[in-house]
């Protein structure tokens, strides 16, 4: 019962220091210190509790077994990884967000059209498009085809509909001031309106990010190769190897959260002049 | 009302053509190769009309899914395991009830939030990242992990119900906790300080002046909270062993190859979810006309 003692001892501790800090710091580095030793504690909590109540492995593992399993198995999280977020995930990330962007520019020529895609388009973005998953498997086989086209379908309408609103995004004077200049409509839509969409198109784009992710994974239970995330999961719980599933879940959590990252940290850098990316001063 | 409706139906319109040509295209080469089995050699209007009445084709036909889905809600008593009303009924308690705790959890983190610096500094970056990390990865280890602990039987409830709800509280508290942290933000310095001006304690200030400024978020972020709940639903039931609602009968319609009934219940799912978000845009609207909102 020690360990459970120290374990929220530690926690006490450092959550009178998060309370220090954030009564202290409110920009610059240190104000990741905050989070980051709240992550710290809970692991520790969990682990003393693990321990302390001796909380059997096939209901909660310890983090220091699920690490002890990550740091076992890199091979195969790695293979796993490679098929589920690289090949499945990313492409049809990067294709659906692609096909998206394009069609929105074809659709906002017609004032009819992209009218009339806002509503549709923003009443099938809520939908649960996750259910065609079965679908695209019977069309694409088991392969990562398949998960491609579940991803290409979930990221597909969000962007679509972001993309419509931030092509309608500029202001009529900005482009008045383009037509004095006397562009045309390809100048304009580069130098001006596909600037000021940006926002939007990321903000579309980091939505879709999480839903890739999701995407990509849950078109593996309804059938994949003997490889993936997906896959894994299902069976490591059928077998209830939890420590293998908690590796799975770290990967896809730390895959997960680099994918939204650096999609934010490009945004950060184009939409370097909207007011919501402006430091603080 | 007339120039709302003509760009919807245009687009709708568009979309239903698209898919008549593709369903052609799709179940060809599948009528193509009876044909050349049987030794005929169909014309093109002949295949055309094949392609749509396939009983197991690649891409049914619009009209087939709308037969199949009117079959599925009204050809069963609706306290049939083969009705679509059953199923959805089964998806729609998991959503709902996860949507509830999921405005729970997200109102009371968002208070904490508001009131208290080091909720913010700790807690707000852990909810960003709970919502880059697929749920799905979560999802059947939060199936085994009801059954073993019981926590249903615990509570009374079947432990399936109880899975899904987790899942769908997990994907809807976000947009809640987001929508609430700004409303409750939304007043003003201005307003504040009229507040202490009439000497109101910090109760007051949160019941009359955070509180109602908060609606309009409140419900917006609720539009995108339901829709996530149902998704939830939806995913909670694919690990399950597929044994009921919407999800489930999905799941086997795809094992079994009834393309059918996969699309039917597609489609009553994307009913679900159009008759929760109008619900949802109706709660609002009475809202706001409680609050005195003039539209």
């Amino acid at each position: 019962m020690t360990v459970l003692w120290l374990a929220i001892l530690f926690w006490g501790v450092a959550w009178g220091a998060n309370i220090w800090i954030a009564g202290r710091v409110k920009a610059g580095p240190l104000r990741w210190v905050p989070p980051v030793l709240f992550g710290i504690a809970v692991l520790v909590l969990w682990e003393g509790a693990v321990r302390a109540l001796g909380v059997p492995e096939v209901i909660l593992p310890a983090p220091s077994v699920v690490a002890a399993t990550v740091a076992g198995n890199l091979g195969l999280l790695w293979s796993d990884f490679v098929q589920t977020i690289v090949k499945g995930a990313l492409s049809g990330y990067v294709m659906g967000c692609g096909a998206a962007l394009v069609v929105a520019v074809l659709v906002d020529r017609s004032q009819l059209l992209s009218r009339g895609l806002l509503p549709v388009g923003n009443f099938v973005a809520a939908l649960p498009i996750v259910g065609v998953a079965p679908i695209m498997v019977t069309w694409f086989g088991f392969g990562w085809q398949s998960k491609a086209a579940v991803v290409f379908a979930m990221v597909f309408f969000p962007v679509l509909v972001n993309a419509v609103a931030g092509l309608a995004a500029s202001d009529r004077m900005h482009r008045d001031l383009m037509r004095t200049y006397g562009a045309g409509y390809g100048p304009t839509l580069f130098k001006l309106r596909l600037p000021a969409a940006m926002p939007f198109i990321f903000n579309g784009l980091k939505i879709a990010t999480t839903l890739a992710v999701i995407g990509a994974i849950v078109a593996e239970f309804f059938g994949s190769p003997t490889r993936g995330m997906g896959f894994r999961i299902s069976t490591a719980v059928g077998s209830l190897a939890l420590p293998m599933v908690w590796a799975q879940i770290f990967v896809a959590a730390l895959a997960g959260t680099t994918f939204y990252g650096f999609v934010a940290l490009v945004e950060r850098r184009v939409t370097f002049w909207h007011p919501s990316q402006r430091v603080r001063g | 009302m007339k120039d709302k409706a003509l760009p919807v139906l245009a687009v709708l319109g568009i979309i239903v053509v698209i898919w008549y040509l593709a369903a052609v295209w799709m179940n060809s080469t599948w009528v193509y190769d009876q044909a050349g089995r049987a030794g005929t050699a169909p014309g093109f209007s002949e295949v055309v009309r094949a392609t749509m009445a396939l009983e197991r084709p690649l891409l049914p036909a619009p009209h087939q899914v709308a037969a199949a889905l009117w079959d599925g809600i009204t050809g069963e008593a609706i306290t049939s395991k083969r009705s679509l009303v059953y199923h959805g009924w089964v998806t729609m308690e998991a959503t709902l009830a996860g949507f509830a705790l999921g405005i729970v959890l997200g109102v009371t983190l968002a208070i904490g939030i508001v009131y208290f610096r080091v909720m913010e500094a700790t807690v707000m970056p852990w909810a960003v990242i709970s919502q880059t990390i697929p749920i799905v990865a979560l999802a059947p280890m939060i199936v085994v992990l009801s059954n073993t602990l019981s926590l249903g039987e615990a509570l009374g409830l079947e432990n399936r119900l109880v899975s899904k709800t987790i899942i769908s509280a997990y994907l809807s508290f976000f947009p809640v906790l987001v929508g609430m942290v700004k409303g409750l933000r939304s007043p003003d310095a201005m307003q504040l300080d009229q507040l202490a001006t009439w000497n109101a304690n910090g109760w007051q200030s949160f019941l009359y002046l955070r509180l109602p400024s908060s609606m309009p978020y409140f419900f917006a972020s609720l539009k995108v909270a339901i829709a996530a709940a149902l998704v939830g639903a939806i995913v909670g039931e694919l690990p399950t062993g597929a044994v009921e609602g919407l999800g489930a009968r999905m799941l086997v319609a795809s094992q079994f190859g009834q393309p059918l009934l996969m699309w039917a219940s597609l489609f009553a799912a994307a009913i679900v979810a159009g008759m929760l978000i109008l619900h949802v845009g109706a709660l609002q609207r009475g809202a706001d006309r409680m609050m005195g909102v003039r539209p």
